[in-house]
């Protein structure tokens, strides 16, 4: 029988680059196929190529044995293939049945819609692959996870045979990847086929059966999860050897750096999202606050670093209160930012590496002299960064924007490392970077925490956390629900306390807690006293 | 090409670490490095449909037409040639003319033959400052629809000083009428700016409020105490001789020490913005207004300092036509530099320099258009048809790249601009 799908030779160029180089992929029926590669690779554009949005300069793509010209995502459709984009394309107050017949409306006598036609389909597809969705509910009181179960079901509503999920578990605790994958199972074991893109090594190995690296556009080769491990996975995805597992010694906490107490900060929408949380951060340690994304770790970021003002409670930062203070005088004390999002906060797109380099520190000397800015020092400056944190760079006068990713981010590392600081908060340091670029970046911090800088990682990613930090503090819902020892805890364990679990009996205080706010702010008190007891045991050790 | 060179200046900046660039060498590199392509391209496509539209709308062609279509092309083609040498002679002069008076060596028909050069100079004057207002508004994500009412009110401060203040000398009150100028506009600028940065009220909506209330104000105060007490007419006095803008040349050209004060604001707004901290912050705060308060800049205080520097520089467009040109201050004195300024500040990519050639073109195109009317015939809205060509082009300029096939942006260098609309 024929494979499901075929791509032969697909070659796709974009000015100055070789997005795709030939690239040859076999999609069985039944099959999970993992398609594996850094940022930049190609996986995208060969997705998007599949999927009707690119037209590729070279190459055939055969479904079930035939030859078919994908023109638009309508073709794609039609000819039986899906994607769920890693950005959801929902509309949150719709229901779920409105959400999915969007576009492809069951209608009655004289155009009227048919939602009970519609709703009774998607109870049957929900049943038949246990994707546990409700018709009737608004998707914007659903949990992400369901909320991708509905973009699945989006695609098998309209046919779909070959689904294409884009780094599906992006947004997912890792309790929902798991159901996730079970999903993607009873998929394929219903004659379903998966394209699984990712660059997370342990997923593909848990889920895949076959897998595909990609590199620069090039087809690098096929395994499947018997023959692989991760080390080698890396490898053919970087094309040299990498160091997955970071060294690092044990921390020798010294005194707190940064002392937080009582926190409590509100959104942009004035939601508060940091409820009421404690903690602090000493020397020479690195204190992880693990979460999944949206339970306030932005806004205690934005708190910490003077961008928000905080509703009530108090900072100390080295001993000065900071609560209220701007972000130039939180930098001027010696904290240093690694932002959540470095093309918005980070970075001046517009501006040469230059100038992006000095962004914080432009008014000083010797990049200033009184208000005249001094261009050889920043330039002389700018190349001595760009050499040491090693920037792949055309030169010191190219903007920023037109960098990759993993170079903007070393960018903004060089800026606010080369500083004397004693204080480092980095949120979301290697989010879509590439292997090389994050072994750097983890080298780096561990670096900075042997040399006595207090650091705050804040990461949605729980192998970063368990990988670099001394002690973890897991957000949920705003509060900080717990703060484990590093060398005492399991990724289980984390990872259930960023579902909100904490243990079997612990979990029913907290239920009952949420109702009464005293009961609240006694749990609060709890988590300082499980941190002393974590570091304590570690000292020990 | 200017992408490769623009690459290769970048190479070699390393090597030459030794050498100290000057400033003017960095003022020309950043001038042929910033997209200058997009603007030529529009000015050369305005002009060929412009033609287009001069042959379309003569009526001979449409006569000889049904005759000969060949002979009615020709027709059209001679039509639009027709105007253009106008419009060259009206706002740069008749070459033969000046050889002549050059040759018969008598000083009024020289000043008479090159008068339309030196007018269409002087029209371009207060282009340039009130192009730079709103370039300096760009540049900080400020959109100044104002500068049409900054510079009526720095006119009124302006010519208040002019008049009013007897027996300075022209050292001192020159300035101090330019000073005061300045003022007003800074303050009909400052308003908007304080609202937007305080209450977050959108600077769009606002100054374009305050244009009608300084446009009323400045019927009020040339009715009632601006008004010239023996003059029927809504005039303000003459100002006093000390305070004109000295003429460098007799009658008939008009051209004043205005433009040399212009082109020096020009530089002087140049370097603020790309050699102070001040500068730095204020493009900082228009280019990424997230990553300037991580950076510890004051959005605030800039925004606020930005719309006023940028409503000084158009009272300064305003003063200046007062002291150089007209010497009183007359209802309707302005026809609309502020609004046109706008749009040769887009035109000039909000770059000092830019804006200059923007202005220069302005004026130009202004002054040809009186004497493409007179001797071609081409009503003056052709003209104006045409500049509204050139600017949809140039603030358009995926337009242009279809039309010659030029490669798409990288895309940090596009959307400086109008960061305004959405608040």
């Amino acid at each position: 029988m024929a494979p499901v799908l075929e791509l032969r030779g697909i070659t796709k160029r974009f000015p100055g680059v070789l997005a795709n180089d030939q690239i040859d992929l076999t999609l069985e029926k039944g099959e999970i196929h993992a398609l594996l590669g850094e940022n930049g690779a190609g996986k995208t554009t060969l997705m998007n190529i599949l999927y009707g949005l690119y037209q590729p300069d070279e190459g055939e793509i055969f479904i079930n044995g035939e030859r078919k010209e994908i023109f638009s995502p309508n073709d794609a459709i039609e000819a039986g293939v899906g994607m769920v984009h890693q950005h959801f394309m929902l509309i949150p107050v719709f229901t779920v049945t409105e959400n999915v017949f969007l576009g492809d409306e069951a209608t009655r006598m004289a155009g009227l819609l048919d939602r009970n036609q519609a709703a009774e389909r998607i109870r049957d597809l929900s049943e038949q692959y246990k994707l546990e969705v409700i018709p009737e509910a608004l998707v914007e009181n659903l949990p992400v996870g369901v909320q991708q179960r509905v973009e699945i079901i989006k695609l098998l509503y309209r046919s779909a045979d070959i689904l294409i999920l884009d780094e599906p578990t992006a947004v997912l605790t890792p309790q929902e990847a798991d159901e996730l994958f079970k999903i993607m199972r009873s998929l394929t074991e219903q004659g379903k086929s998966i394209i699984f893109i990712t660059h997370k090594l342990r997923e593909v190995l848990d889920v895949a059966d076959q897998i595909s690296v990609i590199r620069r556009g090039k087809m690098i080769g096929s395994t499947t999860p018997k023959e692989a491990n991760q080390q080698k996975l890396a490898s053919m995805m970087v094309g040299r050897d990498v160091d997955l597992t970071v060294d690092k010694t044990v921390a020798q906490p010294g005194d707190a750096v940064l002392e937080v107490k009582d926190l409590v900060v509100a959104n942009d929408e004035n939601q508060v999202t940091v409820d009421g949380i404690s903690f602090d951060v000493c020397a020479g340690e690195i204190l992880g606050v693990a979460g999944v994304q949206g339970n306030g770790q932005t806004e205690l970021v934005r708190a910490v670093t003077g961008l928000k003002s905080a509703i009530s409670g108090s900072i100390e930062l080295l001993g000065t209160d900071i609560t209220h203070s701007s972000p130039r005088r939180i930098t001027e004390l010696g904290a240093a930012h690694i932002p959540e999002d470095r093309q918005e906060d980070g970075l001046v797109l517009s501006y040469p590496l230059t100038d992006n380099l000095v962004l914080n520190t432009y008014y000083q000397a010797p990049f200033a002299k009184g208000v005249v800015l001094q261009d050889e020092a920043i330039r002389e400056t700018a190349e001595e960064r760009i050499k040491e944190y090693d920037v792949r760079t055309p030169s010191a006068m190219t903007t920023a924007g037109s960098l990759s990713g993993g170079n903007q981010q070393k960018v903004i590392v060089a800026r606010e490392l080369s500083r004397p600081i004693k204080f480092l908060v980095a949120a979301q340091p290697t989010r879509g970077l590439d292997v090389g670029s994050i072994e750097y970046i983890h080298g780096q911090l561990i670096d900075r925490r042997d040399k006595g800088v207090a650091v705050m990682l804040v990461s949605t990613e729980l192998d970063e956390i368990m990988q670099l930090s001394d002690r973890i503090a897991v957000m949920y819902r705003g509060e900080i629900i717990d703060v484990v020892s590093a060398q005492d805890t399991s990724k289980e364990e984390v990872g259930l306390l960023m579902a909100g679990v904490k243990s079997e009996t612990k979990a029913k205080t907290k239920k009952q807690s949420s109702g009464s706010n005293k009961k609240v702010s006694s749990s609060r008190k709890s988590s300082p006293k499980a941190k002393k007891n974590g570091s304590s045991r570690k000292k020990k050790s | 090409m200017a992408e490769e060179e623009k690459k290769e200046n970048a190479s070699e900046v390393p090597k030459e670490q030794e050498e100290k660039q000057n400033a003017t060498q960095i003022f020309f590199e950043e001038l042929m490095s910033g997209p200058v392509m997009i603007p030529i391209l529009a000015i050369i496509t305005g002009l060929l449909l412009g033609g287009l539209i001069v042959a379309l709308t003569t009526e001979e062609v449409y006569t000889t037409f049904a005759q000969s279509p060949v002979q009615a092309i020709l027709t059209g083609l001679n039509a639009a040639w027709k105007s253009y040498v106008a419009l060259f002679t009206g706002a740069i002069g008749d070459p033969a003319r000046m050889i002549a008076a050059i040759q018969a060596g008598e000083g009024e028909e020289i000043r008479r033959a090159f008068n339309p050069f030196f007018e269409s100079l002087v029209q371009s004057t207060p282009y340039i400052f009130a192009g730079l207002a709103v370039a300096l508004g760009f540049r900080a994500g400020l959109f100044n629809i104002g500068a049409e009412g900054q510079l009526f009110v720095g006119a009124m401060t302006g010519v208040w000083v002019g008049f009013a203040i007897k027996g300075l000398p022209p050292v001192i009150h020159i300035p101090l009428a330019l000073l005061a100028g300045a003022a007003g506009g800074a303050l009909w600028g400052f308003i908007p700016g304080f609202l937007k940065a305080r209450t977050g009220g959108h600077e769009v909506i606002n100054t374009i409020m305050m244009n009608y209330i300084a446009f009323r104000l400045s019927e009020f105060m040339l009715r009632g105490p601006l008004k010239r007490p023996e003059s029927a007419n809504p005039v303000s006095p003459l100002i006093e001789e000390s305070a004109k803008l000295p003429r460098l040349f007799e009658d008939p050209i008009r051209f004043h020490i205005g433009f040399f004060i212009a082109l020096g604001f020009a530089w002087l707004v140049w370097w603020f913005l790309f050699r102070t901290r001040w500068g730095f912050d204020l493009r900082t705060v228009g280019a990424n207004p997230n990553a300037a308060r991580y950076a510890g800049m004051n959005i605030t205080l800039v925004t606020i300092v930005a719309m006023s520097l940028s409503g000084g520089l158009a009272g300064l467009a305003g003063i200046n036509e007062v002291l150089g040109v007209n010497h009183n201050l007359a209802l309707a004195f302005s026809s609309g530099y502020g609004f046109d300024a706008i749009a040769l500040a887009l035109l000039g990519k909000s770059h000092p320099a830019g804006v200059v050639l923007g202005a220069l073109l302005f004026g130009f195109l202004r002054n040809g258009a009186v004497q493409m009317q007179l001797t071609a015939g081409i009503p003056i809205d052709i003209i104006q048809v045409m500049q509204a060509m050139i600017l949809a082009f140039a603030a358009a300029p995926a337009i242009i790249r279809t039309i010659y096939r030029l490669r798409p942006p990288k895309e940090a260098e596009e959307g400086l601009l109008v960061r305004g609309w959405g608040g």
